[in-house]
């Protein structure tokens, strides 16, 4: 059997991922923080006469409070197993890669072990951020002035 | 020749050390048992070594052996420069050769140690190995409470430390005689699906040793791979049927053993060089059914650079059949 032979029978073997469920699950979980997020919102805005961006900046930082709260109290692992992309891609997903992070390497050392992985997963998600933004931006100048 | 006879030597006792999902698995009765993978240590790689140490001190203890009665240490385990089974060893002063097969290092030990024995009249080798769930999914996969998620195929790691004392004297376990692999490469190139990667070169290994040891599949009791998952099993019989025509009657994977079909975060079952010999040592040997058994240890060999440059992953399958005085 060579290689191309083989690989036939492994596919035929491995056992297919429900990616239909998945996605069901990933687009009610994902759809719900981004509800969740938009009442806040609106609670900020009316009962608080907050302005609407000073309302989202607030809704960001306490989204990414609560998930890194609840990846260091141990919950949140479980969560993104069950829910897959519909925690791990929203700002929750994003904070709770770096925390996650910062728990493995925390006795690692502050330099060497903390500050060198803190970005393990989250450097990606920031450096084609970044690059992205840069892009568009000229886009941007380019087109509309 | 890659098999050979082993000339008198025997397994006089084990000591095993299981984790916390381990405990909750198909075996009740391990020496001992950890309800916490820091193991009041402060990290998951201090926390093996003190596993290690335990499963060790155990062992000499038990038979009360001091460090010269112990002509060798032959360990191996899954962190990067086997750095594990050398910390341990440093808290000993008997002679350490450190081996590694990633999830066949338990086998390589045992041969490297029986090898070692060859030719003198008394002699006590110990064979140490361990992994820890945690450690390895820092080290080869994801952070470990980032909860990444997996496919079905993925393997979970287990946590223990299993330690082995050979000797000269005649005891129930005889190492009869081993086979060791040649490395295998089938062009997978998917980490999260070791079974697949691991299948062939298990199924080598054994058609290797029937056809060296002059042997017919039905004289074992009992053929046992190490951690190939309930996907890769599959695979491993179907290979073997398909390309060696080689029906398996009395087969069994301890990956898929381990842990009970309810623990649903194992996914595909155990992985680790611990598993094998949990297993082995735990179930199998206690139920005093098998006489023969031969034992294939099955280890991937990658590491986290290699599987980034999408190179297709190496694997290799050692051997060693094991008989059973009742």
């Amino acid at each position: 059997m060579n290689k191309d032979e083989y690989q036939k029978l492994v596919k035929e073997f491995t056992p297919k991922e429900k990616k239909l469920k998945n996605a069901v699950i990933a687009f009610l979980v994902g759809g719900s923080i981004g509800f969740i997020g938009q009442v806040v919102v609106a609670i900020l805005t009316t009962s608080f006469s907050m302005e609407v961006k000073d309302a989202y900046v607030w809704l960001c930082i306490s989204m990414i409070f609560i998930s890194s709260l609840l990846t260091a109290l141990g919950f949140f692992d479980n969560w993104v197993s069950t829910c897959k992309a519909g925690l791990f891609l929203p700002t929750t997903g994003f904070a709770h890669s770096v925390t996650s992070a910062a728990l493995d390497y925390r006795k690692d050392g502050f330099i060497t072990g903390l500050g060198a992985n803190f970005f393990k997963l989250a450097g990606s998600v920031l450096l084609y951020g970044m690059l992205g933004g840069f892009f568009f931006g000229i886009l941007g100048v380019i087109f509309h002035g | 020749m890659a098999s050979k006879k082993i000339n008198n030597v025997y397994i006089k006792d084990v000591v095993s050390l299981a984790g916390p999902v381990e405990k909750n698995g198909s075996i009740k009765d391990y020496d001992f048992v950890i309800d916490d993978y820091y193991y009041h240590c402060k990290t998951f790689e201090q926390a093996e070594v003190k596993m290690q140490k335990t499963v060790i001190d155990h062992l000499l203890e038990r038979h009360r052996l001091v460090h010269s009665d112990i002509d060798y240490l032959i360990s191996g385990d899954l962190s990067n420069q086997i750095a594990v089974s050398s910390y341990t060893a440093s808290n000993y002063t008997i002679p350490f050769m450190g081996v590694y097969s990633a999830c066949a290092s338990f086998i390589e030990s045992l041969i490297v140690g029986s090898e070692m024995m060859e030719g003198k009249r008394k002699s006590n080798v110990l064979c140490v190995t361990s992994s820890h769930n945690c450690g390895a999914e820092k080290q080869f996969r994801f952070p470990i409470e980032y909860g990444a998620p997996k496919p079905n195929t993925t393997t979970f790691t287990a946590t223990g430390a299993v330690a082995v004392l050979l000797t000269k004297e005649e005891a129930r376990i005889r190492l009869e005689s081993y086979t060791v692999g040649c490395v295998c490469d089938m062009g997978c190139k998917d980490a999260s699906h070791m079974g697949a990667v691991m299948a062939p070169a298990a199924a080598k290994t054994l058609v290797t040793h029937l056809l060296e040891m002059n042997r017919s599949i039905d004289e074992y009791d009992l053929i046992l791979t190490g951690d190939l998952g309930a996907v890769g099993a599959k695979i491993f019989e179907e290979y073997l049927k398909r390309n060696y025509n080689l029906k398996m009657k009395n087969y069994m994977d301890c990956g898929c053993e381990l842990y009970l079909k309810s623990q649903e975060e194992t996914y595909a079952g155990a992985s680790g060089p611990v598993t094998l010999p949990l297993f082995l040592f735990n179930k199998v040997l206690k139920q005093k059914r098998y006489k023969k058994i031969l034992c294939i240890g099955t280890g991937s060999l990658h590491n986290l650079f290699f599987v980034n440059q999408k190179l297709a992953i190496p694997s290799i399958a050692h051997a060693i059949s094991l008989e059973v005085r009742s």
